[in-house]
């Protein structure tokens, strides 16, 4: 009897697997339609694309589009391509994902295992920085990156991007530091370690997990953030997707779609690796501490 | 002036006062055990020696030079923790050399000292391998061998034995006295196991809600407790308390009580105090070890005052090496310590034997000793 049971279960999951398959293969279509039509779309001839079908595989083969959103395509006033633009967002992103993760750190350290009169307000506080909305800052942060001589400029960028960045990077590492063991930071205390030592030697090198979580949000956050981009930079200064929507929106000659669709793809790489590369640890970050063992 | 002088110490989290005038003096070489229930401010108090907690007033010496905010790294101290605490990031070899490092010794120096230590703790196999990658009897030596490689002047153990299992616990406790006898060094220890406080002191201070409630050499407080609690805190099974009259008549004291069928028991008491002597009329506990309250082949032929009574016997309960048995004086329940193949059984009538050399007594009300 039981075993008749067990039987007709497995059947059941079997055909229930099948269904699962089939509906998850869907939505796996569904979702990677678009970034097929990107990648189609970005390797034709843009006679192709305005004479023909969006979906049909291209007949003739080229980079050309690629080439031409990389270095040549008419962004703002010169047709220097993506290319400056993308160095400027690696010049924005790097050092504001940097620093918003290693303040982040600090905060959470001191947040956990300096503990002060009024600490939990404070991180209170500091919470509320996640949840308020970018617009709200435009004009007062304006009037900052303007006294600071920051405006216009990459580091102004970088600013901005910090500040609003060390809510959530002080969120994750608190609640990652709240279930470090303090008796490793009174052993290290004892052994005669002082506040940074303890923070270089002891904390950064276990926060593996929890650096991942953080870099990867700020990356993505900062990486396709328009607004303050549109907002703070001037020409020099501009990232990646203020340039991206200046290109498909030029309203002078032809709308090359092939280029569009090759500089879009250009935009989205970097966090798309990111996410490749460090995203197995991005779940497992996440859900530190929340189950035991 | 001892080693270590911990002197009307007092430590207060705003209005809650954890611990209340603590007085100690650890002589040089000494083992001294902090025993108590969970939250009686042992922990605290070695806290306090070590530095990572303030001292409200009062004041711990070390060799004379008062420690009251003196950071925990230049007190010249070493502790080994509950959860040993070691460094997840760092091998052993690195955990162990840590804190020589912040100490600026130079490389060389490190690396002789790391040796030394592996060897004595027999862990030269495991110098890189990652805290992880340890027992736990392992991570408990790699704890110790941090602790010993700075050559402190005071060793502190914060419950080290706790996270073992238990026949580890007591090959771990063994090897902690050994290396405590081969060095000499002075430890303090925290625990809550009365066993491992026991055997391992040369000296106990035993610890309720913030009160040192006795402070002594193992034998004196088994034998001797101050108090109720200390007499029943220490020993498993705990010490039976029997209420009794006193009756003096002229130089014999006696201290009565009734049998498991209400038959009056009279136990003389041998070399009675004054104190005790005053109490004649009145009804005080009597305290008994249960291997103080045997089967009358099982008493102790040493004792010059073995008194003999008959009671029925509740349940036995037999360990291996000995047998509880229980029975009722005074309508309390008492566990009487037998020889493993005594014939007593269950609702069986035998005859009890208490070594009144070993009793003590209590006044019920305070809880204080009478002598």
């Amino acid at each position: 009897m039981a075993a008749m049971q067990q039987e007709s279960a497995i059947r059941t999951s079997n055909t229930a697997r099948v269904l699962i398959y089939l509906l998850l293969l869907l939505f796996a279509f569904f979702y990677l339609l678009p970034l097929f039509v990107m990648g189609v779309n970005s390797v034709k001839p843009l006679s192709e694309i305005t004479g023909g079908n969006m979906m049909a595989l291209p007949e003739i083969w080229t980079l050309e589009p690629w080439r031409k959103a990389w270095s040549e395509a008419q962004v703002g006033v010169q047709a220097t391509g993506l290319k400056p633009y993308f160095w400027n967002s690696i010049k924005m992103v790097v050092p504001a994902v940097f620093i918003s993760t290693i303040l982040g750190a600090l905060n959470g350290y001191v947040l956990t295992k300096w503990r002060f009169r009024g600490d939990t307000i404070l991180f209170g506080l500091m919470l509320f920085a996640c949840f308020i909305p970018f617009q709200i800052v435009l004009i007062p942060m304006a009037r900052v990156l303007g006294i600071f001589a920051l405006a216009g400029t990459t580091w102004g960028l970088v600013l901005v991007h910090v500040v609003y960045g060390i809510g959530f990077t002080t969120l994750y590492f608190r609640n990652y530091y709240a279930a470090f063991p303090t008796e490793l930071v009174r052993a290290a205390q004892i052994d005669g370690a002082g506040f940074f030592q303890i923070f270089w030697r002891i904390m950064l090198p276990s926060s593996g997990p929890i650096i991942v979580v953080s870099v990867i949000w700020q990356f993505t956050n900062i990486w396709n953030d328009f607004l303050f981009g549109a907002s703070f930079a001037d020409f020099s200064s501009q990232p990646m997707t203020v340039a991206l929507n200046n290109l498909v929106q030029s309203s002078t000659g032809v709308k090359e779609y092939n280029v569009h669709f090759a500089g879009a793809i250009l935009a989205a790489l970097p966090t798309l690796l990111v996410y490749i590369v460090a995203g197995r640890f991005f779940v497992r970050g996440l859900m530190a501490g929340s189950v035991k063992g | 002036m001892g080693f270590l002088d911990i002197d009307s110490a007092f430590k207060t989290y705003g209005s809650v006062e954890v611990l209340h005038n603590v007085n100690i003096s650890v002589g040089e070489g000494e083992f001294l055990v902090l025993v108590g229930p969970s939250g009686c401010g042992k922990s605290t108090l070695l806290n306090m020696i070590a530095g990572l907690e303030d001292i409200t007033s009062g004041e711990i010496r070390l060799k004379g030079n008062l420690m009251n905010g003196v950071h925990p790294s230049r007190r010249n101290i070493a502790m080994v923790f509950q959860s040993y605490a070691l460094y997840p990031n760092m091998t052993v070899a690195q955990n162990i050399t840590f804190g020589l490092e912040m100490h600026k010794v130079p490389k060389a120096e490190r690396e002789s000292a790391m040796q030394e230590v592996a060897e004595l703790l027999q862990i030269g196999g495991l110098l890189n391998r990652k805290p992880a990658q340890l027992s736990g009897g392992q991570r408990q030596r790699v704890a110790m061998g941090r602790a010993l490689v700075r050559k402190p002047e005071v060793f502190l153990f914060d419950e080290p034995l706790s996270n073992l299992d238990a026949k580890l616990r007591v090959d771990m406790r063994t090897e902690i006295k050994k290396l405590h006898q081969n060095l000499g060094t002075t430890i303090v220890y925290v625990t809550h196991d009365q066993i491992e406080a026991m055997t391992l002191s040369t000296r106990i201070a035993v610890m309720n809600e913030g009160h040192v409630q006795q402070l002594g050499t193992p034998k004196e407080i088994y034998d001797t407790p101050a108090n109720l609690f200390v007499a029943t805190f220490m020993g498993s099974p705990s010490m039976n308390l029997v209420p009794v009259t006193i009756s003096a008549n002229g130089e014999a004291v006696c201290a009565e009580t009734s049998n498991s069928f209400g038959e009056t028991v009279r136990l003389a008491v041998p070399e009675a105090g004054s104190d005790l002597r005053s109490m004649s009329g009145k009804t005080v506990t009597l305290g008994i070890r249960p291997e103080a309250l045997t089967d009358k082949d099982g008493a102790d032929h040493r004792s010059t005052h073995v008194e003999r009574c008959a009671s029925a016997v509740g349940v036995t309960e037999p360990a291996g090496s000995d047998t509880f048995v229980t029975t009722s004086f005074g309508e309390a329940e008492c566990v009487a310590r037998m020889r493993a193949d005594t014939d007593a059984s269950s609702g069986a009538v035998i005859e009890f034997a208490f070594n009144m050399e070993k009793a003590v007594f209590f006044d019920p009300k305070s809880g204080i000793r009478i002598d």
